[in-house]
């Protein structure tokens, strides 16, 4: 988040694209009831009616995969009537003019034609947004699950530039990041690409920085990404794998694939609390301590570095990760020494200064936002005051491309998959709590109720649904969420594993799978 | 800006500030049941009233706006007394059972019972009786315990923006329900039961799991990226209940999954010793099947249990081999936006600088 979660209820106009936030996201989905109650305007862009649809002034039910012509027209709208800020894209921007020219190709009757958002939508979202003093963006993985991922993000980018609508108080873009560490996970470079701070493994200077800091030679070769590495393994090239608190064979696209590949390796170390669907099929499962159980810190989406304490003493012979990992690195010959979690944490902060002015004792309370390079600095509310670190931004010229898999005679419908507010993720965690599986206890799938009516699907009737990769049996749940032609599956539940469905179809920058748009057909059973 | 005296003591406040909130600012103790700082004002219990010079009758401090000059007196005999005969009645029709009721010792109504010394009452009469239990999961909603301070109501409405429960019935019978009177239904954030002043709402999984002598930690929210702020509380090595303070980033407020969603901690399902495969992978349960693979543990007969000595060095002697024979690029690691920072740290660490690959990733596309 380039803004702070206390700034979300300030905003005057708030844009959800592609987060269902009260469900994924619930206490920011608090801040942004309270903006509204306040006096914002909501903008939703969402194919499904989310809960936040009731708040909202205006709601865009655009096609899955469609956010690129729908934001070029929105911006096409914009340009059109004056709304930019000239100062701000002279100032911070370059390649305006060439992008003000791509926009010329998506008037609005070209934004409803693709996208199936009335014009007078798209209009309306646009003087909204354009009009704004601090408007806020909020997407999550609603934007970036496509094929075409990156380049949504790029559009989203383009509409705050052109509108100077970043680097203020309660006015950015900002990306929610699902799980409670993935943005820690990202700063400390477990990226195959990027060192600890997003330093790149292949820049002059910075490998021999690690080499110096780890007196050990290392590699300068740009590492797989996890859908590269299931590739590889499947090929026969990746040999043996280490997943630490990760469930890939529920979490990740086609099933089949992920299960065929990990079964291929030589070798599969799993560590985690459960005996996850991964660690079923591991040569070894090492067994690691849960959040109550150990010291470190996790870092939220809006950058915040927080402190988790212990609580209770883990269960049996359950070990900390920490104590693993120092462990299989001295029998592999590499003396790693560190008497407490926190003298790992000043080591990241002497190689990556956003984190150099953080210690435990500074973070205690409340925690503190990066970048925070000194120990007096009061850490960063809000990004890019004053400017990008790069110098000038650039548009990027983005044009709509369709999804890789799109419904047609034999698959007719499109799939999406996503959360639900009760279950998390692959379930490993929530699926272990008796009131959870109580109110959500199975897998469902969302069909419009005119789809419904067609096929002669009654609610709660056990249908298959199918795709080029597998079938699954699933509990039909006729709902106005989904617009026609699409269905939506929850993908936390083993017995109807979204993911058997879902393609391997990636982003080729980003290389995230397409999880909002595979197409499937269902079949009365 | 509005210059007010309270008790003789001058105080400034803002313009639509209430005369509550110049109470607070002054520090002066008042009794409250209904109000709620982040919550629309109810003047519902009675308990904050004030004397005010020029109006005749007391009046609730909660709901009246300050006024430039205006004079407050908060307490008086007449008052007291007063606020005394209203504590009575709201405990002449609450049960007299906080023996063993979850909210003991963190009951407002109790605490104020035992300020005013409230034994006996003078009001006995018809009391509420609801037998009916919710259904659902979470809450227990214990009915006859309500004071009908409607916090509930305006968090659920005014906060969560759901609007689960509201005001039914009226007069005597007047009650707090879902629609129709039926079992809860909703978001299960628990917002109501973090702001009820009474046992009148509690979570169903704290029953009898303590309420004295509890260990009280903060940490953070194991699930979404918001980062909530938790305290957990412990008895003996157990959670047994989740809070969240007001001063937190997210104000106290957390979801389902925040607040209620701790019990896989203390699973007896959690794995405890290091396990070797016994049997080919084949042979797993989830492999093998193409759609909608049962649910079966098959650990125990897919592993045996090992030391910590033995499967590390399993796992060393297995990663050299293969890193001799293939090279370092043939082994990968995935980390977890699950684990902490240092973990993911000392992660990427291992697989760059022990195993000498850049094939390290996490979950972030998931």
């Amino acid at each position: 988040m380039t803004n702070s979660i206390p700034e979300a209820e300030n905003h005057d106009v708030v844009f959800v694209i592609g987060s269902n936030t009260t469900e994924t996201h619930p206490i920011i989905g608090l801040k942004m009831k309270k903006a509204v109650r306040k006096g914002a305007e909501l903008i939703v862009a969402d194919p499904r009616k989310i809960d936040l649809v009731r708040f909202a002034t205006v709601w865009l039910q655009h096609k899955p995969g469609t956010d690129v012509a729908l934001l070029n027209s929105i911006m096409h709208v914009i340009t059109k009537e004056g709304l930019i800020d000239k100062k701000f894209i002279e100032t911070w921007t370059e390649g305006f003019e060439s992008f003000k020219e791509l926009l010329e190709e998506y008037p609005p009757e070209v934004g409803e034609k693709i996208t199936g958002v009335p014009k007078e939508d798209i209009i309306k979202a646009a003087l909204l947004y354009g009009n704004a003093i601090r408007p806020g963006i909020y997407f999550a993985m609603g934007i970036t699950q496509h094929t075409h991922g990156t380049e949504n993000v790029y559009s989203i980018a383009n509409l705050a530039m052109m509108t100077g609508n970043l680097g203020r108080e309660s006015t950015g873009v900002n990306p929610l990041r699902g799980q409670n560490n993935v943005q820690g996970a990202c700063d400390m470079g477990c990226l195959p690409d990027f060192y600890p701070g997003y330093q790149k493994v292949n820049l002059q200077g910075v490998k021999e920085k690690f080499e110096n800091a780890w007196k050990v030679k290392l590699s300068e070769k740009t590492g797989l990404t996890a859908p590269e590495m299931i590739n590889s393994a499947n090929d026969g090239n990746l040999k043996a794998m280490y997943i630490m608190g990760e469930n890939p064979v529920l979490s990740d696209p086609d099933v089949n694939n992920t299960l065929k590949a990990l079964n291929k390796l030589d070798f599969l170390i799993v560590q985690d609390i459960f005996m996850t669907e991964t660690a079923e099929i591991a040569d070894v499962v090492l067994p690691s301590v849960c959040f109550a159980e150990k010291e470190g810190t996790f870092t939220n989406t809006e950058r915040r570095v927080q402190l988790l304490r212990k609580a209770v003493e883990p269960p049996g012979e359950s070990k900390e990760d920490l104590w693993i990992i120092t462990q299989l690195s001295k029998r592999l010959g590499y003396e790693m020494r560190y008497d407490s979690a926190e003298e790992v944490f000043q080591e990241a902060g002497r190689l990556w200064p956003a984190l150099a002015g953080m210690t435990y004792k500074r973070i205690a309370k409340k925690g503190l936002q990066w970048p925070c390079p000194t120990p007096d600095h009061p850490g960063t509310q809000y990004l890019f005051k004053g400017g990008f670190p790069r110098g000038k931004a650039s548009f990027s010229i983005v044009r709509y491309r369709e999804a890789e898999e799109l419904p047609d005679n034999e698959y007719p419908f499109l799939l999406s998959t996503g959360r639900h507010l009760f279950q998390y993720h692959t379930g490993s965690m929530t699926r272990k709590i008796d009131a959870i599986n109580k109110i959500a206890p199975e897998a469902y799938i969302e069909i419009n109720p005119d789809d419904a009516k067609q096929l002669g699907i009654d609610d709660g009737k056990i249908i298959r649904v199918s795709s080029r990769r597998g079938s699954i049996s699933i509990k039909a749940m006729i709902s106005d969420r989904p617009r026609r032609g699409m269905v939506f599956i929850p993908f936390h539940f083993r017995e109807a594993a979204a993911n058997i469905l879902t393609s391997n179809n990636h982003d080729p920058i980003s290389k995230i799978p397409e999880f909002k748009v595979c197409a499937v057909k269902l079949e009365i059973t | 800006m509005v210059t007010l005296t309270i008790d003789g003591k001058k105080v400034t406040v803002r313009k639509l500030s209430t005369v509550l909130d110049a109470i607070k600012k002054l520090n002066i103790s008042i009794p409250t049941l209904c109000h709620h700082p982040d919550l629309t004002p109810f003047g519902g219990c009675r308990l904050c009233i004030v004397d005010i010079k020029g109006i005749a009758r007391p009046t609730t401090a909660c709901t009246t706006p300050v006024s430039e000059g205006m004079e407050v007196i908060t307490t008086s005999p007449t008052l007291e007394k007063m606020r005394r005969t209203t504590l009575e009645l709201l405990l002449s029709d609450h049960p007299d059972d906080c023996r063993v009721c979850e909210r003991a010792g963190d009951c407002k109504l109790q605490e104020l019972a035992y300020f005013y010394g409230i034994r006996e009452n003078h009001f006995l009469g018809e009391r509420r009786i609801y037998k009916k239990r919710d259904g659902n999961p979470f809450i227990e909603r214990d009915m006859e315990k309500c004071i009908l301070c409607g916090k509930c109501v305006r968090v659920c409405d005014e906060i969560e923006g759901v609007g689960a429960i509201d005001f039914a019935y009226r007069g005597f019978r007047t009650k707090i329900c879902p629609p129709y009177d039926k079992d809860l239904d909703c978001e299960f954030c628990g917002q109501c039961v973090a702001v009820c002043p009474t046992g009148a709402l509690t979570g169903k999984m704290w029953k009898q799991k303590g309420r004295q002598n509890l260990k009280e930690i903060d940490t953070i929210c194991p699930y979404c990226g918001c980062g909530c702020n938790i305290t957990l509380l412990i008895k003996r090595n157990d959670v047994i209940r989740v809070t969240s303070k007001p001063e937190t980033i997210n104000e106290g407020w957390l979801c389902v999954k925040g607040r209620f969603c701790y019990e896989f901690i203390n699973s007896p399902e959690r794995l405890t010793k290091p396990l070797i495969r016994v049997v080919p992978k084949e042979s797993s349960a989830f492999s093998v099947q193409q759609t909608n693979p049962p649910f079966l543990s098959l650990s125990k007969e897919l592993f045996r249990e090992a030391s910590w000595d033995e499967a590390l060095n399993y796992i060393a002697d297995r990663l050299k081999e293969i890193k001799e024979k293939y090279g370092p690029d043939s082994i990968a690691g995935l980390s977890s936006a699950k684990c902490t920072n240092e973990e993911n740290y000392l992660f990427q660490k291992f697989i760059r600088a022990v195993i000498g690959t850049n094939n390290v990733d996490h979950c972030a596309r998931y």
